[in-house]
């Protein structure tokens, strides 16, 4: 195994120019399974420490005596032994797929078999992600990596995905891991200006990565100390490789459409409920029907008023306003990728051009990127190399969920509304038509008559510097930065007026963002392997400065709708620009110790500065330590042969989080509190100047193991987080004249327990491969002192003490008076001898909240099945999350509400109390009238989901039947997404949280927000 | 060779060495913010102050406070008789149905922004010394803040305290904490003040306007006068029942504000969609909106973009009564002044201006507050009270009346302020129901925010929440 280790990653370096006598010369070449040739494959004669490395077109040839064996090795395929008795000879190495075997980057280049990792770190191949219709990388990992759970929020382009590894690690701080490209810390906040949060993730193109890590405990991700706590996220691009120059070409298209669609009440449903609320009304006041002023009549006026006067002709007619809003959307994407090089030079280069329509009118993503990675051996003491990635992503952006020009907000809109003005044949509320009409703003006026185009250019860029200063040591200096410049441009008719209320003659803004971020990475590596002892240190410092600039212009008063640029606006009625800087100093050293290949013990720590902090508090120091013990190397387990191996290993240590933004330290007043025209300012924020990081200690304990020659692989973990020190806004009176302090107060745990376990379940010609992964997370905030906390939808999520982050605290609803058809809720106050007091009221003010729901999981997991026979390969990906509540008073308050509102009603709402003894969950309908529409646990519902994530099918034609085509490889395929999901989830899609509320208090929230799409592929995979 | 390698390992470690230093500098991490200014930057000078002040204005423009949220507020809750509401904010909807419950966010809002307000007010007045220019200049600064905070206790009063004409004691029923100081930093126990009672609050308010009348100066440009100080100050003293300073306060205004009527009623209105922003003479004190800044609650809930209208906007949300022209006689021109023709669709042409200033005190209430504070106390100070209610029913295109009442007097301030903010205050004043609900009933008043329950356990909640 050491020689492993060492061939592997050192014979490269070590080997070239070793010559010692031997007595013959082999030659060979070295060949992958389907005929092409690996280069760099180490060829060593077996018991000795001479070797050779294959070229570029696979050949080698060594000087060895006879009867000896050459070992073959080259990562990633199965290692093969062949006897020296031939003189030239075709080894063909198989492709390992065996994980143990992998090699496990691990950040500042670092990286670890597998076997050898006594931290938890999780890897996805970018082979397992490639071709998949998800524009950004966060939401690739979903049900990939244990323990690192995915929601996609909603199923509009290019939105921001919440990402929480192990759980939510913090309350006012962002619990978002860091992700790490090429070295780079990227910028992965949102900075848009319109909608909900963006995903800046999105610039990357997902067909470029070889590999994402996710260092997910306290010694994997110590050596990015202060940024760890909410785990890591590291990003390796594709290198280039020795060998004839290869070139990929895939194209995929298809179509998405959402995934579910809502049953409503039609016209003459409608008519009954809103009538009979009235009525209800009516009677409860003693007004006749017929009164002017009477409900009845008013009920009949609206149904009139905002049907054109259609209803009182043909109240059956029914328009669905869903139909008006969902749409097929198209799909397209071309991917060119070439990779080559010789044995000096190495390039990766890379095309991609995207084009996806939403499932919701109005969205649209347009992604085109380029890379080119080179990799240049100056000298044999001196590497050198850039990664360069360019993108530019227009997105034509949905408002976010909770604005009347929200396309789904159309549902609620009621079902007499034509969707077109009969008087003036345009969409219903165009102008010169009654613009109030219909109820609510019709949002497809936005979508017609207004755009909102996002625009992103994004360069990664790193370079590097590798020089081996002495044997086994070697520094390397890399500078990266990633540049962000968005511009934002939007334009509202006249035609909006009803939502845009400044539009009266156009109204145009633009806005820009222009994010620098760049970072230094300097660092030495020591190697040195002594006989049964091997040692690596990294020793080194990193310097992060992040420079954020935002502007904007806005106009009104255009002279004609054909002039949409503020240059033509009469009245420029808004401008700004701004700007937020902040920057991280960093040293770190890790060492790793391992002894006769059995016992392995991890060191590291990093000392963090920040500029987020106070002079005297901005230090930390983030120390872990871990071990492992190679149990299937003893001599006493040797025996059982089915064990092929095991390893137990524990790590503990402390991380940081300081994503609290900038100047929390700070007391501040704010220039921008001028009045119409004079200029002002006024205190925003308390100080405190003793600020400091927030900190997880992390345990953690597996084993590693494996069985039947390492068919069937595994690991389990338990861990143990103990946050403290969070970083929290806490409230203070608003009397004070502030709502909160960013203090260093409170403590939260996570607890949880991962296991995966990969198996080859058939080998030979039909092979199937099952990868399972479960995780069980278990969060629990132990103190706030008695902080309230909320946010969400009616402030429904808190945080409360002994329960997890952002719980649903609410009044208890207790279902409906059989009687009068009274809402009732739970008391739930305390009796004097401390029990709860279960009887029931219809005074929502005497309920007492309680914590009635949790929309963080406790179970999630992932499971792929790959088939394949012969040319045939196919895919199978389920993923789910388990014991989590949705929270859907947002549309619920209003389309489940006993017709508080003229808003359409779901059709369950017909189940609704009628008459004394009506048993039922639905309160009577009572026009314009609260009976049971406040919030409370009556909105609280299963999130829980099982999902058919991803399935495809491929056809792969042999080398044979393509050779006189000069094509190497040739694969159909079809693929699809989201095709099935099992869930008791009454809204449309469980997997969701507006974007309106998001924050890391405020999950599981639905509000009107559109659900994943269903997207089905073609596609064709060409290699030349 | 051997050297040479050296010497080239010998300048990487020292392009390491100076590389590490050189941005290993601490300095590299005193970065400062670029829109906010380090507190111990931000009141240093006189313009500091002054520009401290403006800020208190922006902080009582937003739209939870003067913006206008107050006013409606004043106006929606319980108020079924006159107005339809039918907005989707359920904080509202609660209001208006009498059915407030503790976490209502404009019981929230409304709150902190009285309160920043405060706080801002409160940090000129501990600065004013910095205001050396002139004795006037330092007068002006420090009588604006104390008409600033003075306004926001008697807002915050009308609408989570029991009324002053309760029958039970002001001296003993809860009011609003009174703060007084500038919050700094570290928060302290100090910070978490229990509520005053409702005398002591009108006794600061009172004791404060009455100082910013005397420091404030005559005009000021879009800022507040003496005058705003002396009609708010009418205004405490009518809730108070002292009729003969709350007629003495509304006569320096009429005497001596140099404010004129407006020659049509409708001239109020449409500021900005008719007159370009020019704010009518008629306003005595009000919170300035332009395109480019500032909120108008008042056409936010009141509003509704009409094709008639070009310009008009607002969310339809409170639409108004048949039952509402009542107060109205046939003749009235202010009777005539909505669009629509139902409960559903009538809407006051008051607030259709999206970017028209949001009036708080009109010269028309101070004519009003003079003749009904006159004839209760059997008085002519400035005018006699048939006169000045002629004055303002000569506007509305109504004949002069021969003989006043308390009643005619009463009926012509509702006609004349109906929609503007008034209501609940002057119910809780003249003890008069609001629709079905008693004027004293605690489901007009609203809670103390369960946010601030929360946080602050010196706080006593109202009563039914």
């Amino acid at each position: 195994m050491k020689k492993f280790f060492l061939l592997s990653f050192l014979a490269s370096f070590l080997m070239i120019g070793v010559a010692i006598a031997q007595n013959t010369t082999v030659n060979g070449k070295v060949t992958d399974e389907s005929g092409a040739p690996i280069a760099g494959a180490s060829v060593l004669v077996k018991g000795t420490k001479s070797g050779v490395n294959s070229d570029a077109q696979g050949n080698f040839s060594i000087a060895v005596q006879a009867n000896k064996v050459l070992e073959v090795i080259a990562v990633g395929y199965e290692s093969r032994q062949v006897s020296t008795n031939a003189k030239s000879f075709l080894i063909v190495l198989k492709q390992d797929v065996k994980s143990l075997s992998e090699v496990v980057v691990t950040g500042f280049g670092g990286s670890l078999i597998k076997k050898e990792l006594t931290g938890n770190i999780a890897r996805v191949k970018g082979k397992d992600i490639e071709y998949m219709p998800t524009p950004s990388v966060d939401a690739a990992l979903q049900g990939k990596a244990a323990g690192v759970f995915v929601n996609s929020q909603s199923g509009k382009l290019g939105q921001a995905v919440t990402v929480r590894v192990r759980g939510n690690s913090s309350i006012s701080a962002s619990s978002q891991p860091l992700y790490v490209l090429d070295g780079v810390p990227v910028t992965a906040n949102d900075n848009s200006s319109y909608g909900g949060d963006m995903n800046p993730l999105t610039d990357i193109n997902p067909n470029d990565i070889e590999s994402i890590e996710v260092l997910k405990d306290a010694s994997a991700g110590a050596i990015y100390g202060s940024r760890a706590a909410n785990g890591v996220v590291l990003i390796t691009t594709k290198r280039g490789k020795s060998g004839k120059a290869q070139i990929t070409f895939n194209i995929q298209t298809g179509y998405s459409e959402a995934t579910k669609r809502l049953e409503m009440l039609n016209s003459t449903q409608y008519a009954e409920l809103i009538l009979e609320g009235a009525k209800n009304m009516d009677d409860f006041y003693g007004d006749p029907y017929d009164d002017p002023a009477s409900y009845t009549t008013s009920a009949k006026e609206t149904m009139d008023y905002f049907s054109y006067g259609e209803w009182a002709k043909d109240p059956s007619k029914t328009y669905d306003w869903q139909d008006r809003v969902f749409q097929k959307g198209h799909y397209r994407q071309a991917d060119l990728q070439i990779r080559g090089g010789n044995d000096k030079t190495k390039f990766f280069s890379s095309m991609q051009h995207l084009e996806q329509g939403g499932t919701i009118i109005g969205n649209e993503l347009t992604r085109t990127t380029g890379r080119l990675n080179v990799d240049q051996q100056a000298n044999n003491w001196l590497d050198l190399g850039v990664s360069m990635s360019l993108s530019r992503t227009l997105n034509k952006r949905l408002p976010d969920d909770n604005a009347f020009s929200n396309p789904l907000q159309a549902i609620a809109l009621m079902p007499m509304t034509p969707f077109i003005d009969p008087n003036t044949g345009l969409d219903a509320g165009t102008p010169p038509g009654d613009v109030n009409v219909p109820v609510y703003y019709n949002p497809l006026l936005s979508i017609k008559y207004g755009s909102f185009t996002q625009e992103v250019f994004r360069t990664f860029g790193n370079t590097y510097l590798k020089a081996k200063l002495l044997p086994g040591l070697t520094f390397q200096s890399e500078f990266g930065l990633d540049y962000l410049s968005q511009n934002e441009e939007s334009y509202f008719r006249s035609e909006t007026i009803k939502n845009q209320t400044r539009a009266t003659n156009g109204l145009g803004t633009n806005t820009g963002a222009f994010i620098t971020n760049y970072n230094t990475n300097s660092y030495f590596n020591y190697t040195k392997v002594a006989g049964v002892h091997n040692f690596n240190a990294t020793f080194g410092m990193q310097y992060q400065q992040s420079q954020s600039r935002f502007n904007f212009t806005e106009g009104t008063d255009f002279p004609s709708n054909s002039y949409q640029k503020i240059a033509s606006a009469a009245n420029k009625t808004g401008g700004s620009s701004s700007q937020s800087d902040f920057r991280f100093l960093s040293y770190f050293l890790r060492s790793n110790y391992i002894f006769n290949e059995k016992y392995i013990v991890s060191a590291s720590g990093r000392i963090d500065q920040s500029s987020r902090f106070g002079k005297d508090s901005r230090s930390g120091f983030f120390p872990a330590l871990s071990a492992g013990w190679i149990l299937s190397n003893e001599s006493f387990l040797k025996k059982f042969e089915a064990l092929s191996f095991l390893k137990a290993r524990a790590s503990y240590g402390i991380v940081g989080n300081a994503e609290i933004g900038n100047f929390p330290q700070l007391g501040l007043y704010t220039g921008g509190a001028g009045y119409t025209g004079t200029g002002g300012q006024r205190p925003t924020q308390l100080a405190n100047s003793q600020l400091q990081w927030e900190t997880t200690a992390q345990f953690d304990a597996g084993f590693d193991f494996g069985f039947f020659n390492n068919r069937i692989t595994g690991e389990v973990d338990y861990y143990v987080k103990n946050t403290t020190d969070l970083l929290l806004n806490v409230n203070v009176p608003a009397t004070t004249g502030f709502s909160s302090v960013v203090k260093n107060l409170g403590a939260l745990e996570n607890k949880g327990f991962e296991f995966v376990l990969n198996t080859q379940n058939t080998v030979g010609a039909f092979k199937w491969n099952t990868s399972f992964n479960i995780a069980l997370n278990q969060g629990k905030v132990t103190d706030i002192q008695g902080q309230v906390i909320e946010g969400g939808v009616s402030s429904m999520n808190r945080v409360v003490e002994g329960y997890p982050i952002g719980v649903f605290f609410t009044p208890e609803f207790a279902g409906v008076d059989p009687e009068n058809g009274d809402a009732l809720f739970f008391k739930n106050t305390k009796n004097a001898d401390g029990s709860m007091d279960r009887t029931t009221t219809n005074d929502y003010n005497q309920a007492q909240r309680i914590v009635a729901g949790d929309p963080n999981p406790d179970v999630i997991f992932g499971l792929t099945n790959n088939f394949s026979f012969k040319g045939f390969d196919a895919t199978i990906f389920l993923n789910g999350v388990g014991g989590n509540q949705n929270n859907i008073y947002g549309m619920g308050r209003y389309s489940s509400a006993s017709m508080l509102y003229e808003d359409n009603n779901t059709i369950d709402q017909l189940g609704r109390w009628q008459k004394p003894g009506d048993i039922t969950n639905i309160p009577q309908a009572r026009l314009f009238t609260v009976n049971g529409s406040q919030a409370s646990s009556r909105y609280i519902v299963d999130g829980s989901y099982i999902r058919l994530r991803t399935a495809s099918l491929g056809y792969t034609f042999n080398s044979k039947q393509l050779s006189k085509y000069k094509i190497d490889k040739l694969r159909i395929y079809v693929s699809g997404q989201n095709l099935l999901t099992f869930t008791k989830y009454p809204y449309w899609d469980p997997e969701v949280n507006a974007d309106s509320f998001d924050s890391n208090i405020a999950k599981g929230n639905d509000f009107y927000t559109p659900p994943q799409p269903r997207t089905f592929l073609v596609g064709v995979n060409i290699s030349f | 060779m051997k050297i040479l390698n050296l010497n080239i390992k010998d300048s990487i470690f020292a392009c390491i060495a100076v590389g590490m230093i050189a941005i290993g500098c601490e300095k590299k991490l005193d970065v400062q913010p670029y829109q906010t200014l380090s507190e111990d930057k931000a009141l240093l000078t006189e313009s500091d102050v002054s520009g401290t002040l403006v800020g208190a204005y922006d902080a009582v423009s937003s739209a939870a406070a003067y913006g206008g949220d107050m006013m409606i507020l004043n106006d929606l809750i319980g108020n079924r008789t006159n107005i339809n509401f039918r907005g989707t904010f359920q904080a509202l909807t609660e209001a208006y149905n009498t059915s407030m419950i503790s976490t209502n966010s404009f019981a929230r809002d409304t709150w902190s922004a009285a309160y920043n307000t405060i706080n801002v007010a409160n940090n000129v007045l501990e600065n004013t010394s910095k205001v050396t220019s002139s004795a006037t200049r330092k007068n002006s600064v420090e009588g604006q803040a104390l008409f600033l905070r003075a306004s926001m206790y008697f807002e915050l009063l009308k609408l989570y305290a029991k009324p002053f004409t309760d029958s039970t004691s002001p001296a003993t029923n809860l009011g609003v904490p009174l703060v007084l100081t500038a919050t700094k930093a570290p928060i302290t126990e100090a910070d978490y003040k229990a509520r005053a009672t409702v005398k002591a609050v009108y006794d600061q308010i009172v004791a404060d306007l009455i100082k910013a009348e005397s420091l404030m100066p005559s005009t000021n440009t879009k800022f507040a006068t003496k005058w705003a100080a002396a009609s708010q100050l009418s205004r405490v003293y009518l809730m108070l029942g002292n009729y003969t300073e709350a007629a003495a306060a509304a006569n320096r205004v009429i005497a001596g504000s140099g404010k004129t009527l407006t020659t049509e009623f409708k001239n109020n209105w449409f500021t900005y969609i008719n007159f370009g922003g020019v704010t009518p003479n008629e306003y005595v004190f009000y919170i300035k909106v332009t395109n480019q800044d500032g909120a108008n609650s008042f056409n936010t809930y009141y509003g509704a973009p009409l094709g008639a209208f070009p310009g008009s906007a607002g969310r339809r949300d409170m639409r108004i009564q048949n039952a509402h022209l009542n107060i109205y006689e046939a003749a009235d021109l202010r009777r005539a002044f909505f669009t629509g023709t139902s409960g559903t669709t009538r809407y006051t042409l008051k607030h259709l201006d999206r970017f028209g200033d949001v009036p708080v005190i009109r010269l028309a209430e101070m004519y009003l507050t003079r003749a009904e504070a006159n004839f209760r106390q059997g008085t002519s100070v400035g005018a006699t009270p048939l006169a000045d209610v002629n004055l303002i029913r000569k506007r509305a295109g109504l004949a002069d009346l021969t003989a006043v009442t308390l009643t005619a007097i009463l009926n012509e301030r509702a006609a004349e302020l109906a929609l503007e903010g008034n209501n609940l205050f002057d119910s809780q004043r003249l003890k008069k129901n609001i629709g079905t609900t008693a004027w004293n009933s605690p489901k007009l008043i609203m809670p103390i925010p369960q946010r601030e329950m929360d946080v602050n356990k010196q706080l006593v909640q109202n009563e039914g929440y």
